[in-house]
This record gives structure tokens, C-alpha cells and sequence, in this order.
């Protein structure tokens, strides 16, 4: 079906590229009312989008007293960074004033660990399931990614007797173990099909030329496979980063996650609210995915668009 | 491989096997076997402990009177049907703008997106403060002259849960734009021309055609969205606390609390199995859909 229409499409690309222009349409007034309103909507709704980060930004730069006078969307008539220095070091969880560095450095000794971890155990399960089928690997497989689906509130209680019983609960590794478990299913789906889409001939011939399991995996398949982690770290950093659930299960108050700590911070009941301070800490903690974010680009999209649809 | 007799069965392909221990053992330890302990345990009355004294559907009879569950459950409903509505139909709208040959496609896609980065406590503090009666969107409204406005949804616990939304779709809707805009984007181009030539409106192209060939696409969407629903836990936490008063609460609240606060396992265990049985509404059908048509095959 589908060569047929391509077929039939091709004289007429070919033409159009022999004319040197873009495909698409012929080119419209600039100005006509369609484009006005295109561009009018997305340009509002892009401001929609961009003002919660930019009421943030020009929050944590004002002073308590401008807060308490001004209006949230005006620019800081002094900047200061004064708050920024307060939620990094300063600011109090009940009786610990040590700041959200704290929480960050917890967090980056869970995520790190973590999406190690988790990427490894799962590349090599992709892998196992797309090359090395054996009897029984599929249920086990379809297993996981239904489970993916329960809610984690019917599984955290017997996570943490396991914990408890293998003396984890309440550690970073515990912790650690569990960011594993739980992106297990979504790296192993995207692992798999990746693996399964490389050509069979090229696993064949290293097949045939000796090599084992872990040759064919270190030497042909992880070379080959990059993309794919670098969206699989995408994945992973942003998602652990930003749990809460697991954090505030799993950890004491002294190795809290930043987004745990966060929530104490801004949460509190006791002593005056500094919002300034607070919209700092909030911009602290997603910075690390935002800057992941940014700078990943496409691949991001190309990460959450492959983790949403199944294959 | 060819001289030695035929290997034992258990050690053939040993190394795939030894590679999928953590995935075994996740799926039945962890996922089947969590599962059935907790529902297994739903039907005792562990309080502070789990213990097996079963008490039949006592759990679920004092669950379903409970007026915090019922908030919760009514809550949930709320901010899910609108959830779905409003993310499908404005997921789709920005695809559709963003997928019109424009300029900028990339700059447009990159703000709309941006907010998913971000995690559920970041956006709940972010919208919490962009709300706030005393210095948000009413402050600054009021200030313009129109001092009867009045716009205080985490303070009102009547509409607190439209707050909680309106975050909530500031967060996610992106992500339903670029699934959205795949879906679009995997539409052939002839289509489109075949309409054109037919001289179809272009609303009615959307509506007609293009929509009912994205079935696939929606209906995985669909299911994101709703596995997201029910999980709805964070947000709440950050934004509310469950306030004013327990206006806001949400079903995963109501486990968390039970289980580690109120030392109530069994509360929480029965209410965790409630989740699990309507998240499996959703899924079940849709697994079979998906995998169970294809085995056959």
C-alpha cells in the first residue's frame, strides 16, 4: 500500500526539486490573516508557557520588601542574588539550616548510581531479550511491562520489607536499587526494539566468528548503540531527579532528594515565608533537568516519544 | 557445540538467563508478588504492622465510608475526565498549529515542552506562588482596577482541584503536543492532497480524516494520560497538601498517609488495591488490544 502511493508521489518531488523551491505550499503574504493568526496564537500561548519560569526568575532576584509592595510580574527594580545564596546554603528543613545543598549533592549521589545502574542492567536484558531468546523470556517480559502500569502505591509497602530485611531501608542504595527496578521496564522496552531493529546479518557473522554473549555485546552492540543511551541517560536523569514518591519513602531526612527537601523548604509552617528565597530553591532543583533538557534538544523529545509509545 | 552431547537445558543460552536474573526476579518478585502481598494484605487488619489476621472486606466497607476516600475518588474524577479532555484537545490544537510548515517550529516545540522537564513538586511550588491570593495572578488583577476579581482556587475548596488542573495541564500538555505532532508527521502527504483536491475545508480534514487515522496514536496517548491520572501524588503534595482542609486530597495521597502516617497498613493496603483496579479498567482492555490480538498471529 504504502510503496504504491510513494511511488505515485515521486514524479511530481521529483519535479518540484528540480525547481529548486521548498516543498509545501506556495509561499503566502507574510502578513496575510492566517499567518497573523498562527503566529498570534502560538506566540500567546508560548508566553502562557514561558511566564511561570519567568515570575520564578524575577522572584528569586527581589528583595522581601519589593515582594511585599510590587506585583509578581514586574522586574526586580534592585537585583539581588542574596536569596539564591540563602536557599543554596541556608535555608531550613525543621531544625537543620543547612540549606538545599544538602538535597542536591543526595541527589546527585542517588541519580548517578542510579542511571548507571539501571541502564546497565537494562541494555543487557534488551539485549538478552532481542539476540538471546530463551523459553519464557517473553512472559517474563510482557510481565514487566504491564507491571510497569500498577500503581506504586500497591508495590512501596513490600519494597520496604524487602529493604528491611536485606538491612537497605532508609540508605541511598536502597534507594538506588529501586530507581533500578522501576525504570527497568521502560529501558528494557527501549533497549530491546533498538536491539532488535540492528541487523540480524551483523550478529550472525560475530556469531560465526567465535564471539560469546559479552563480545558480541561489549564489542558490536554497545559501539553501535549510542544514541540510544544517551537517550536512555536522558531518560533516566530527568526521571530520577525529579521523583519525589520514592525519595520520601525510602530515605531518612538526612539523605533526602533535593525535591523532598524542596517541598520541606517551601512547605514549612514555622517562621515567616520568604518567597524570594523559595522561588530560588525552586529554580535550584530544576535546573538539573531543565539544563539536561535544553541542551539534549531533540534526543530529548526522541527519548520520552520512544518511553511513551509502546513499540 | 557440534562434539559434546546436547547440553543440559538449564545451561543452555546460560549467559542470556544470567543477564535477565534482575529482570526476572523484578517482574515476579516486585510486581507480581508485591501485588498480590499487598492485595493479599488489604483483607487484614494490619495497623502498624502487617499482620495476616483477616478480616474479610471490613478495610473496603470502612474505606468507601470514609469521607476523605470519597473526596479523593471525587477529586480524581474531576481532575481526571478534564485532564484528559483538556490535554487531548489542547495537545492536539498545538500540534496541528505547530505542524503547519511554520517558522520557528523548533523554538515554538522547545517552549511548549520545557515545563515537562520539570517535576510535579517544581511546577506545584512554581503555580502554588503564581496563585497566591496576596501576591499572584488576583493581587496583580485587583491592582489593575478590577478590585472585586477574585481568583484564589488553592484557597477555595470548592474549586481547589481546577488549581491543581490548571498546573497540571501547564506540565504535561507538551508532551501530548509532541506525541501528538508524531502522529500528525506519520500522516501521508497524499492525504492531504487528495482533500485539497476534493476541496474539504481544512477543519473537516482534521475532524474526519486525519483524526480517525491517528486511532493508534490517540489511544496510546489515552492510556499515558490515564496511567498519569492515577497516579497524581506529587502535584497534590506540593501545591496543597491535600488543603484547604482535605479539599484537594487525591486517592495516592490517601495510601501514602495511611501507610506512613495514621499507622493504618490496612487502610492503606485496601486503598493501594482500589488504585490497582481501576488503573487495570484502563489497561487490561487495552492490553489485550495491544498484545493479546498479536500472539495469535
Amino acid at each position: 500500500m504504502a510503496d504504491h502511493a510513494v511511488s505515485a508521489a515521486m514524479p511530481q518531488s521529483v519535479a518540484r526539486a528540480d525547481a529548486s523551491g521548498p516543498s509545501g505550499p506556495k509561499p503566502r503574504h507574510m502578513f496575510s490573516r492566517r499567518n497573523i493568526f498562527l503566529y498570534g496564537t502560538l506566540i500567546v500561548v508560548a508566553l502562557y508557557y514561558l511566564l511561570p519560569l519567568y515570575v520564578m526568575v524575577v522572584t528569586s532576584l527581589k528583595g522581601m520588601p519589593e515582594i511585599r509592595l510590587g506585583n509578581i510580574f514586574s522586574p526586580p527594580l534592585e537585583i539581588t542574588f542574596e536569596p539564591w545564596v540563602k536557599a543554596w546554603s541556608q535555608a531550613c528543613t525543621g531544625l537543620n539550616c543547612d540549606g538545599l545543598s544538602r538535597g542536591f549533592w543526595n541527589s546527585v549521589r542517588i541519580t548517578v548510581p542510579s542511571v548507571v545502574l539501571s541502564i546497565a542492567i537494562a541494555s543487557v536484558n534488551g539485549y538478552a531479550l532481542a539476540n538471546w531468546r530463551f523459553k519464557g523470556a517473553d512472559t517474563f517480559f510482557v510481565i514487566l511491562i504491564v507491571g510497569a502500569f500498577i500503581p506504586y502505591q500497591v508495590m512501596i509497602y513490600p519494597i520496604v520489607i524487602i529493604l528491611r530485611e536485606i538491612g537497605l531501608y532508609g540508605s541511598l542504595t536502597g534507594l538506588v536499587i529501586v530507581h533500578s527496578i522501576f525504570g527497568m521496564p521502560i529501558l528494557t522496552l527501549l533497549f530491546r526494539n533498538y536491539f532488535t531493529s540492528m541487523p540480524e546479518e551483523l550478529f550472525r557473522a560475530a556469531r560465526v566468528d567465535g564471539a560469546g554473549f559479552w563480545g558480541i555485546y561489549l564489542r558490536i552492540m554497545l559501539p553501535m548503540s549510542l544514541p540510544i543511551f544517551v537517550v536512555a541517560v536522558i531518560l533516566q536523569v530527568t526521571g530520577i531527579w525529579n521523583d519525589f514518591l520514592f525519595g520520601v519513602v525510602y530515605t531518612r531526612p538526612d539523605t533526602y532528594p533535593m525535591t523532598v527537601q524542596l517541598n520541606n523548604i517551601v512547605n514549612s509552617v514555622q517562621g515567616v515565608k520568604e518567597y524570594n528565597v523559595n522561588m530560588a530553591a525552586t529554580i535550584l532543583t530544576g535546573l538539573v533537568p531543565l539544563i539536561v533538557y535544553f541542551i539534549s534538544g531533540k534526543l530529548f523529545v526522541r527519548g520520552i516519544a520512544a518511553g511513551a509509545v509502546k513499540g | 557445540m557440534s562434539k559434546s552431547e546436547r547440553p543440559n537445558q538449564i545451561f543452555r543460552n546460560l549467559n542470556a538467563k544470567i543477564a535477565s536474573i534482575p529482570m526476572v526476579l523484578t517482574a515476579l518478585v516486585v510486581f507480581v508478588g508485591g501485588t498480590a502481598w499487598t492485595v493479599l494484605y488489604s483483607f487484614t487488619n494490619s495497623k502498624l504492622l502487617p499482620r495476616l489476621n483477616f478480616v474479610g472486606l471490613d478495610q473496603y466497607y470502612r474505606l468507601w465510608a470514609t469521607p476523605r476516600w470519597l473526596v479523593s475518588i471525587e477529586n480524581l474524577l474531576i481532575y481526571g475526565v478534564l485532564s484528559l479532555i483538556f490535554s487531548l484537545v489542547i495537545g492536539f490544537l498545538l500540534a496541528a498549529l505547530l505542524d503547519q510548515k511554520i517558522r520557528f517550529e523548533d523554538t515554538f516545540r522547545t517552549i511548549f515542552l520545557y515545563p515537562f522537564a520539570l517535576s510535579f513538586i517544581v511546577t506545584g511550588l512554581v503555580w502554588q506562588w503564581l496563585l497566591n491570593p496576596d501576591f499572584g495572578v488576583q493581587s496583580v488583577v485587583r491592582a489593575l482596577g478590577w478590585t472585586g476579581f477574585s481568583f484564589d482556587p488553592l484557597y477555595n475548596s470548592s474549586i481547589v482541584i481546577y488549581g491543581i488542573l490548571i498546573a497540571a495541564l501547564w506540565q504535561g500538555t507538551g508532551l501530548i503536543m509532541c506525541l501528538m505532532l508524531a502522529g500528525l508527521r506519520g500522516i501521508d502527504e497524499d492525504i492531504w492532497k487528495a482533500a485539497r483536491v476534493d476541496g474539504i475545508p481544512t477543519w473537516k480534514t482534521y475532524l474526519f480524516i486525519i483524526i480517525p487515522m491517528m486511532r493508534p496514536v490517540f489511544i496510546t496517548t489515552l492510556v499515558i494520560i490515564a496511567s498519569g491520572i492515577v497516579k497524581v501524588y506529587d502535584l497534590v503534595v506540593a501545591q496543597t497538601s491535600g488543603g484547604p482542609g482535605i479539599a484537594s486530597e487525591v486517592p495516592a495521597k490517601y495510601v501514602y498517609d495511611y501507610m506512613f502516617f495514621a499507622q493504618n497498613l490496612g487502610q492503606g493496603f485496601a486503598a493501594s488495591t482500589m488504585m490497582l483496579l481501576s488503573v487495570m479498567i484502563v489497561i487490561v482492555p487495552w492490553a489485550y488490544l495491544e498484545f493479546g490480538g498479536r500472539k495469535r498471529g
